[in-house]
């Protein structure tokens, strides 16, 4: 434990260097992540304007909340695992990784959560200048706040594991942007990002609810915004539980099945 | 027209890169029509709760997506993918060989790299287009079409102004390869007409990242929405936006250090 507690702390050190060094691509990076959800809060606080009243149980100053929570949770929760594995695998980075004692998903955690911990902070004012534009209407409860804080780091949990077994096909093809895409759309619908879950149509909702990616954002929006009470909180964190066993066990084997197939240049 | 010329070239050798992929382009269009259908998609749900948003009818968000996806399509094809050999030609100053050829660096880095499989969403774009102008009947006349062409065309030099001056930042921030994040993210807020936008975003979107010229103007026009001074003023802008983008890439290609050096 002593070595993986070193790893964490040695890679988080580096990877606050590396993000501090690289401000102005950091800005960047965070305009583009705070546009899409605007860019949706918008458009659906129109629909709610024109319709006079609310749509799926949220008016305009609600929507307004549930995207600058999820605009936050969304950042908490994210990974660009895919998109750093195909260029490993394709430049053969990777050779060198798979000699560490450690399993390398480690090392991925441990940098996203440093460069994270450099982006927070914008973030927050983000939802702070967003909260004075939008006037959102939070109805905050001592129960769903506390309900919150597991929910958000098993949403990270298993975004994190399901990223990362999506990010394994590079292992398998060296072309892998239809399969980003494709990961991205799911996410896009299914994780509550287009629209809250409550303003799709029913069968969406149903598959959103066996499918991980509402448990990696959505729920825990929803929990804190008090769209989610009583036995629902319970039976949510089972899912999510669920989810982490599930991937917990994809990464395991379908790393072990890729790792066999493994040819890097010069290798 | 050596820059027709050019991209005839570079068109051909991306078709010749491609074509050993044969699986990688059939995997491309499958993403395609997945985006496609997402933002139909999205459209659907959006007007299962309402008739029209900001005063746009679904025929006419569906030709302003049709229009979105022709300009993402022709912006995939070739301004994107040459801007990001570009600014990793910066970084890794494989450069030096561009500026010693005898046509002008900025002409050749502009059309040097082709996805040509986005064709695919440029055939989509226009496929979608039809079916919108389709719905929206006789509306559409002579003079919507020739404003539209303009509203195009004017809409895509200011794009590609953009993106020269995004990519040039390189020479000096070095490492700017999220420009496609903050390019993507900017370009999706042009899906949906930009009045529907707070005051200072909709000042952004058509200024500063503008998006609204590339996209929401060319649409208006073919909605007949499109007033003469609008149009104007983005033929305007264009001619700005290429002289700022050629006086700061002359800036960049000064401040340029070299691998060697």
């Amino acid at each position: 434990m002593r070595g993986l507690g070193d790893l964490y702390l040695q890679q988080l050190k580096t990877g606050l260097a590396t993000m501090l060094q690289y401000r102005g691509s950091l800005v960047i990076w965070l305009i583009g992540n705070v546009l899409e959800p605007l860019i949706y809060l918008v458009v659906w606080s129109t629909v709610s304007r024109s319709t006079g009243g609310t749509v799926g149980g949220y008016g305009a100053r609600d929507f307004a909340a549930y995207y600058i929570v999820l605009m936050l949770v969304n950042q908490v929760t994210f990974s660009w695992v895919m998109y750093e594995f195909d260029y490993r695998i394709r430049e053969g980075t990777f050779s060198a990784d798979l000699l560490h004692p450690l399993h390398p998903i480690h090392a991925d955690i441990a940098e996203n959560l440093s460069s994270k911990a450099v982006s927070l902070p914008f973030m927050i004012a983000a939802a702070a200048g967003l909260s004075v534009v939008f006037h959102p209407v939070f109805r905050l409860s001592p129960l769903a706040a506390a309900a919150f804080v597991p929910a958000l780091v098993l949403a990270f949990l298993v975004r994190f594991l399901v990223d990362w077994t999506v990010a394994l096909a590079a292992f398998w093809t060296t072309r892998v942007s239809a399969i980003n895409q494709i990961h991205y759309m799911a996410v896009l619908f299914f994780s509550g990002q287009i629209a809250p879950l409550a303003v799709l149509p029913r069968p969406l909702q149903v598959a959103a609810n066996i499918l991980p990616f509402r448990w990696t954002v959505g729920f825990p929006v929803e929990l804190l915004l008090g769209r989610v009470t009583g036995p629902r909180i319970l039976a949510g964190f089972a899912v999510q539980g669920a989810w982490l066993l599930a991937g917990a066990l994809l990464v395991r084997y379908v790393w072990r099945a890729s790792v066999k197939r493994y040819s890097a240049v010069g290798a | 027209m050596r820059l027709f010329r050019l991209l005839w070239v570079f068109l051909r050798v991306g078709v010749m890169g491609e074509a050993a992929y044969p699986a990688n382009f059939l995997a491309h269009l499958i993403d395609s029509v997945l985006e496609l259908a997402t933002a139909l998609a999205g459209l659907a749900l959006i007007f299962a709760h309402t008739s029209t948003l900001a005063g746009w009818r679904p025929d006419e968000l569906v030709a302003l997506v049709g229009v979105y996806f022709l300009v993402g399509g022709v912006i995939g094809l070739v301004i994107q993918p040459g801007m990001e050999q570009l600014t990793e030609s910066v970084r890794d100053g494989t450069l030096d060989f561009t500026l010693t050829k005898p046509e002008d660096a900025q002409l050749l880095v502009s059309v040097w790299r082709v996805e040509i499989w986005k064709v695919v969403d440029v055939g989509l774009g226009l496929v979608v287009l039809g079916i919108g102008l389709a719905r929206l009947g006789a509306r559409v006349g002579a003079a919507e079409a020739a404003a539209f062409a303009a509203a195009l065309v004017a809409g895509g030099i200011i794009v590609y102004s953009f993106w020269l001056i995004l990519a040039t930042t390189a020479f000096w921030l070095v490492r700017v390869e999220n420009i496609l994040v903050i390019f993507q993210s900017v370009y999706e807020a042009g899906r949906w007409p930009v009045s529907i936008y707070p005051g200072w975003l909709r000042f952004a979107l058509t200024f500063l990242v503008p998006v609204a010229f590339a996209i929401t103007v060319p649409a208006q026009a073919l909605a007949g929405r499109l007033t003469w001074p609008v149009l104007g003023g983005a033929a305007l802008l264009a001619a700005v936006f290429f002289l700022a983008a050629r006086l700061f890439w002359l800036a960049g290609i000064r401040h340029y250090s070299g691998a060697s050096s």
